[in-house]
C-alpha cells in the first residue's frame, strides 16, 4: 500500500471499517513507514481527544416527562374492558358536544337573564326622562300650581285627558306639567314639589286595567309605578321611598 | 392485558400493544434523537420541537417499523429528516456558504504545534468550531463520533451511498480540526 492510499484510508482504519485484507496492508506499511507511522499516532490522538471533549446532549428531563406523556395514548386505551366498555370511541365526542351544549344553554339563558324585561326597560327611561327635565332645565311647559290651569294646557296635545290632582293639602303641591316622549308616545308629565324634592309623575294609557303598585330604586331614585283605569302612572323623584309611596297613595285616593 | 373478554375494542388492544412496543423500543434512544437534533438545530428550543415531531411521526409510522431493525438507526433516520424539513423553512439560520461537501478529501498533516492546539481544544471550543459547519458536517460527525454508528448504518441514515461517508467523514473531521487551530489564535494550514 503506498504512502497516498495510506493517507486515504486514515479515517477508515481508525474507525475500524476497512475491510481485512485492506486493513492488513494497511498495517504492514505502517510498520515499514516512519513518517506515515507518526502521522497516523497524531491522527489518532487528534481524533481521540475531540470526540472525547465532543458534548452529548442529553434531552432534559422535563421535556422528556413532556414528551412521554404526549406520546402516551388516551386513559381509556391503557385502562380495563370494562372501563374500555363505558367508554365506546364515540364517548368523548358525545361528552364534548354535551359540554358545548350546557355551555350555549348556559351562555344564553345569561344572555336572557341580563336583558332587562321590558318594563325594567320603561323603568330606565322613566328615571332618565326625570333627571334630563332636572338637568335641562325643562321641568315644565306650563307652570301653575292650579290643576284648573294645567288640565287644559294638555288637552290637544294628548290624544287622551290626564287626571290633574292637587295634593297641596298633603304636602305635595302641582308645580306645572309638561309634554314627554316616553314607551314610544308623548305622555303626560305632571310636576309636584315636596319641599325641595322634584317628583315626575308621568302617565299614559295603558291596556292593563290595573296593577297594584311596584316600588324600586334605579341609580338613586325612587321610583313608584302602577296602573289605574286603564292608565299607566310612574312617579320618579329623590324623596324618600316612604314618602314617594305616601305620594302615589294620596294620588289614587 | 389481562382480560380477554369478547367484548374487546381490537384497535384499542392494537393501539395500546403499539404503544408499549413503541415505549420499550423507540423511546430509550430520545437522548440519541435530541443529541442530532440540537447540534442540528444549534439550540435547544427547536430541538425539542424537532424531536417532539419526530417522534409522532415514529409513532404514526410505527407499523412499518420491522422488528428486529435497529430502532435507533429508524428514529434517527426521521429526526434528520425533520431537521431537513425544518431548515427548508427556516433557511436564514442556515450558513449560506456553499459547500462542496463531499469534494476529495486532501491529506491533512499538522505541525506539532497543530497538533497541540486541536488536542488542547475544550468542548465549549469544540462546539464552537461545530457549529460553524455546514449540516451535512455536524451530522455525520454526531452520527458517527458520539453515535459510534457504522459507515454503513450511516450511509443509510443520511441517504448516500458508502463511499460518500468515508470522504464526507473524513473532510468533516478536516474542517473542525482546521477550526479548532484557527479559534485557538494560530493559523491552520
Amino acid at each position: 500500500m503506498s504512502c497516498q492510499k495510506v493517507s486515504e484510508f486514515l479515517d477508515a482504519y481508525v474507525d475500524k471499517e476497512l475491510d481485512v485484507i485492506s486493513s492488513l496492508e494497511f498495517e504492514r506499511h505502517l510498520a515499514e513507514c516512519v513518517a506515515c507511522r507518526a502521522k497516523y499516532d497524531q491522527y489518532r490522538q487528534i481524533q481521540d481527544s475531540t470526540k472525547s471533549r465532543l458534548r452529548y446532549f442529553r434531552a432534559p428531563e422535563e421535556f422528556e416527562q413532556r414528551l412521554r406523556a404526549h406520546l402516551r395514548p388516551p386513559e381509556r386505551y391503557q385502562s380495563s374492558n370494562i372501563r374500555r366498555e363505558w367508554f365506546p370511541k364515540w364517548r368523548p365526542w358525545a361528552m364534548a358536544a354535551g359540554v358545548v351544549a350546557v355551555l350555549l344553554f348556559t351562555a344564553l339563558l345569561l344572555q336572557i337573564a341580563r336583558r332587562p324585561s321590558p318594563s325594567d326597560m320603561l323603568a330606565q327611561q322613566v328615571v332618565s326622562s326625570h333627571i334630563r327635565s332636572l338637568l335641562a332645565n325643562h321641568l315644565s311647559d306650563v307652570v301653575s300650581s292650579d290643576q284648573h290651569t294645567v288640565k287644559p294646557w294638555f288637552s290637544g296635545k294628548l290624544d287622551f285627558a290626564p287626571a290633574v290632582k292637587d295634593l297641596s293639602s298633603q304636602g305635595f303641591p302641582l308645580a306645572g306639567g309638561r309634554l314627554d316622549y316616553l314607551d314610544n308616545r308623548p305622555v303626560a308629565a305632571l310636576v309636584y314639589k315636596r319641599r325641595q324634592h322634584t317628583i315626575n309623575l308621568f302617565l299614559w294609557p295603558s291596556p292593563i286595567l290595573d296593577s297594584g303598585p311596584r316600588t324600586l330604586t334605579i341609580r338613586g331614585y325612587n321610583v313608584v309605578h302602577w296602573t289605574h283605569s286603564h292608565m299607566a302612572y310612574w312617579a320618579v323623584s329623590d324623596v324618600n321611598a316612604p314618602e314617594l309611596n305616601q305620594f302615589a297613595h294620596d294620588l289614587q285616593d | 392485558m389481562s382480560h380477554h373478554g369478547w367484548n374487546n375494542r381490537p384497535d384499542d388492544e392494537v393501539r395500546k400493544d403499539k404503544y408499549e412496543s413503541f415505549e420499550t423500543t423507540v423511546l430509550p434512544y430520545l437522548n440519541s434523537a435530541y443529541n442530532l437534533a440540537r447540534w442540528l438545530t444549534r439550540n435547544e428550543h427547536d430541538a425539542e420541537d424537532i424531536v417532539q415531531e419526530a417522534f409522532l411521526r415514529a409513532l404514526r409510522s410505527f407499523d412499518t417499523f420491522t422488528v428486529g431493525r435497529d430502532a435507533r438507526a429508524w428514529l434517527l433516520t426521521i429526526v434528520r429528516n425533520s431537521c431537513r424539513t425544518w431548515h427548508r423553512q427556516n433557511r436564514s439560520h442556515e450558513t449560506t456558504v456553499e459547500w462542496d461537501v463531499d469534494s476529495q478529501p486532501t491529506s491533512a498533516t499538522w505541525s506539532d504545534p497543530e497538533a497541540m492546539l486541536i488536542k488542547n481544544a475544550d468542548s465549549h471550543l469544540i462546539g464552537q468550531a461545530m457549529e460553524q459547519l455546514p449540516i451535512e458536517y455536524r451530522e455525520i460527525l454526531v452520527l458517527r463520533e458520539l453515535e459510534e454508528l457504522s459507515y454503513k448504518e450511516i450511509a443509510q441514515i443520511v441517504g448516500v451511498p458508502l463511499g460518500t461517508v468515508m470522504s464526507r467523514l473524513s473532510r468533516a473531521r478536516k474542517e473542525l480540526y482546521i477550526r479548532l487551530c484557527q479559534q485557538t489564535g494560530e493559523m491552520g494550514r
